[in-house]
């Protein structure tokens, strides 16, 4: 179990992490969001052990990361934003210097390094060194860092950043198969991550907590919640649509006949929406139910707005 | 200190993979067989020693070390690795001291490489090889106080062209302590203790002792000390500075 407790982080005037706490329990994926600048890979260097906090604790399975601080870093894999890794080191050589700070001899440390490295699939440029290697490559050779000591805890800055579709894929198909026993904190500020991986999401803005629930929760705190949207080949009477029970609002889109039908918060209206079209014998082409629209959600919390 | 080792070698390592280690090492002999031979009249003396061999350290190693210590930290700075390093479970210590060690040993390596002198001495006549030995260990011992030097000062600097020249300048000011040029600028004022204090942390009255064959212990635990408060201001400044 991670415990976060009123975690803070002042550079000089300006106050990056504020009063920040929560916990995450075994099992959980938590995606980390926040715009850029909300303190995220802050919080993350502090939960690692990286940098001190102003005030407040941070602690790994009961370690406090200050006054333990080895002991709470034995726990966990950390890739840090952006992968650094030493540039010059062939990737082999780099993995099993790594296991050797692990504390990993002989046998051992070859099993651990050949395991890392069918995980993310780097037996193709085991030889080479890292700085030649593509951004996706490097990626991966970060992860497999971070996962060789199999740790209770994995703490990954935005590791699908700057990766292609397939890279991307990759890895969130990892960290779903780590994830079973894990705690696993990934911060990102794709939306569509959190969504695919995530048992939980924690929104951050400028250093505060402003969210912390499922994606699922997070969606549903959207105006987009269990809208339905319906594309006819004939304008539709907005009117009657506005008028059924439940209904908050319709939006126009951009599509010739193709109306949002917004929902009152805890409304269910696709059945009413449906009864409506089957009784006027609209010819609809197209009828959908949203899940909300996370980006939207994600928009209105770092903005400051109330959800 | 058990990871100590693991850091040492990567470190050692890496130095050969650049072309730094082979670039430095052919310098660092071609100049101090220029100085030795050239400079240091090593013919005409006419002297089975290697006094002129070693004179020239101190000034060969103000600009050839610190080009060796300038990126042990700045370097893992800008690369980020440094919160790599600094969140695996190992401790300040290992780390600094790791590093140190390396170009330490590296240093070492290339001082070893001027064996060829000692052969050309024992050829030419019959030379105290205790006092050789002893001015080796002297030019060691020295190689390590720029280093340590070096490291902190490449741990508070993120570009290595900086943390070469803050080197040379507070390594210059060691070598030059004993010196009027430095020590007119507390004569003046300062107490005669004071002066003293000054001039007795000069590198070259302690290095001419030990590389003439005289080990006294206080020279050893100048020298010992000198790297350790070095180092222990290196750990101090990357806890401040390494999130920069």
């Amino acid at each position: 179990m991670i415990e976060i407790e009123k975690l803070t982080k002042r550079f000089a005037q300006h106050t990056v992490v504020d009063d920040l706490s929560f916990r995450i329990q075994p099992g959980e994926v938590l995606g980390f969001l926040g715009p850029n600048g909300a303190g995220k890979s802050t919080t993350m260097k502090m939960l690692t052990g990286f940098l001190a906090p102003t005030s407040g604790s941070a602690r790994l399975f009961g370690f406090d990361i200050q006054k333990d601080t080895l002991k709470a870093q034995r726990q966990l894999g950390y890739l840090p934003e952006g992968a650094p890794c030493y540039g010059d080191m062939h990737v082999r050589g780099f993995l099993e210097f790594i296991a050797e700070v692990r504390g990993y001899r002989g046998a051992e440390k070859r099993s651990r390094v050949a395991r890392a490295v069918e995980q993310v699939e780097l037996q193709a440029v085991l030889g080479q060194s890292i700085e030649t290697l593509s951004k996706g490559f490097k990626r991966r050779v970060g992860l497999a860092q971070a996962i060789l000591h199999d740790p209770r805890a994995l703490i990954l800055d935005e590791p699908t950043d700057g990766l292609d579709p397939n890279q991307k894929h990759q890895v969130r198909q990892l960290i779903q198969n780590l994830a079973t026993d894990k705690i696993i904190i990934i911060s990102t500020h794709i939306l569509e991550e959190v969504t695919a991986v995530c048992s939980r999401a924690v929104v951050i803005a400028a250093g505060k907590l402003v969210a912390d629930g499922t994606p699922f929760e997070l969606e549903s705190r959207s105006r987009y919640h269990q809208a339905v949207t319906l594309v006819g080949d004939a304008p539709l009477d907005e009117v009657a649509l506005a008028a059924l029970p439940g209904v908050a609002g319709v939006e126009r889109n951009e599509r010739e006949h193709s109306l949002t039908v917004l929902a009152q918060p805890g409304q269910v209206i696709f059945p009413h929406v449906s009864a409506l079209v089957a009784a006027r014998g609209w010819n609809i082409k197209e009828m959908d139910v949203e899940r909300g629209r996370l980006d939207e959600v994600f928009r209105t919390l770092t903005r400051g707005e109330a959800a | 200190m058990r990871q100590l080792p693991v850091v040492f070698k990567r470190e050692l390592a890496s130095y050969f993979a650049t072309p730094l280690a082979y670039v430095f090492i052919v310098i660092f002999l071609v100049l101090s067989g220029v100085f030795t031979f050239y400079l240091g009249s090593f013919f005409e003396r006419g002297q089975a020693d290697l006094a002129s061999f070693f004179n020239f350290h101190p000034w060969l190693y103000l600009f050839l070390v610190p080009a060796l210590a300038m990126r042990l930290w700045a370097e893992e700075r800008k690369s980020g690795t440094i919160e790599l390093l600094m969140t695996l479970p190992i401790t300040r210590a290992e780390a600094v001291g790791g590093k140190f060690l390396a170009a330490w040993a590296f240093a070492g390596i290339a001082l070893l490489l001027t064996f060829p002198m000692v052969l050309t001495v024992n050829y030419l006549g019959e030379p105290d090889n205790g006092a050789i030995l002893t001015g080796y260990l002297g030019s060691w011992l020295l190689a390590g106080s720029y280093l340590a030097i070096g490291s902190c000062l490449s741990a508070l600097a993120k570009n290595q062209v900086i943390a070469f020249i803050l080197t040379v300048c507070v390594c210059f000011l060691f070598v030059a302590s004993g010196f009027p040029l430095v020590l007119d600028a507390f004569s003046g004022w300062a107490p005669q203790a004071l002066v003293d204090a000054v001039a007795s942390l000069s590198f070259l009255t302690r290095f001419d002792a030990i590389s003439k064959g005289v080990i006294d212990l206080r020279d050893l635990l100048y020298f010992a000390s000198l790297i350790l408060a070095w180092l222990m201001a290196t750990a101090v400044v990357l806890d401040l500075k390494k999130a920069d």
